[in-house]
């Protein structure tokens, strides 16, 4: 689907940067006109995303994280999350609910929380090379808009 | 950057968060909480999450700690009137099945 505009963000996996890069999602994503509720899920799945990749992808060590943000033309919001780090053994077993690697400090719910949040979550993961997380919502149409 | 302030006695803890709860915030969020329990032992326990403006899994981590806390020695745990996001992980993780949520504050001692 065509892209309207997009953004893209690249930082090293410093838990500091995980406020800046929810935020700076949703300053862009604002220009859709969500609601207060449909910008807060999308706040929190990018949340999610990028602690993974601080807290999982490189647990010793920090690396790079990318994250691209679009607007397409049916007024939904694309983000794709991607690092280079350790990769996912099972992508299915890690998108259960509860199921965390991180011990107690982890809930094993990020995946859930972005499934839930989001239209369509879609991870792609190779052992020792890295994971991306494509993520999609659908920003609702509330009267009329500029173009 | 997560606030954490203690209040109570008598077997009464009340946990005011503020702020927004992450895995950047979490550690330290965590340190505080550990502490106020450790001073005040309590039997019930209440998170107040109404000046809390974001939360994310970090926090529902953060709670369930809390929890097995307070459960290891008999006490009570409750979730005091959060705001729209933070509610929407909770009820995304389905943490009310262990913990208790209350959507007003109840007996804020001021
Ligand atoms: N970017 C990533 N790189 C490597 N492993 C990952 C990545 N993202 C997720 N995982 C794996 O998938 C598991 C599940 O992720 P999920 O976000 O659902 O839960 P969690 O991060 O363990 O806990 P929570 O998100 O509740 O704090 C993780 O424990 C980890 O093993
Ligand atoms: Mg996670």
């Amino acid at each position: 689907m065509k892209k309207e505009n997009y953004i893209r963000l690249e930082f090293p996996s410093k838990s500091v940067n995980e406020a800046f890069a929810r935020a700076a999602v949703a300053c862009f994503a604002a220009q859709t006109d969500p609601t207060l509720e449909e910008l807060s899920d999308i706040k929190t799945a990018v949340s999610e995303a990028v602690t993974n990749c601080i807290v999982h992808a490189y647990p010793q060590s920090i690396g790079k994280i990318c994250l691209r943000a679009a607007i397409l033309e049916d007024n939904s919001v694309e983000i794709v999350v991607k690092d280079w780090g350790r990769g996912i053994d099972d992508i299915e077993k890690a998108r259960e609910p509860m199921f965390t690697t991180g011990g107690d400090e982890r809930s094993g719910m990020g995946f859930t929380i972005m499934e839930s949040f989001m239209d369509e979550l879609r991870v792609r993961s190779a052992p020792g090379r890295g994971t991306t997380v494509t993520m999609r919502r659908k920003i609702s149409l509330r009267g009329k808009r500029a173009g | 950057m997560v606030n954490v302030t203690a209040s109570g006695g008598d077997g009464r803890l009340r946990l005011s968060l503020s702020g927004e709860l992450d895995h950047h915030s979490a550690r330290d969020g965590m340190t505080r909480i550990g502490r106020a329990l450790d001073d005040y032992m309590p039997r019930e326990c209440v998170i107040d999450m109404s000046g809390l403006s974001f939360m994310d899994s970090s926090g529902i981590a953060l709670i369930l700690r809390v929890y097995r806390r307070m459960r290891e020695c008999g006490g009570r745990l409750l979730i005091e009137a959060p705001q729209n996001q933070p509610r929407r992980v909770l009820d995304a993780s389905g943490i009310d099945r262990v913990v208790k949520i209350q959507d007003t504050v109840k007996g804020a001692d001021k």
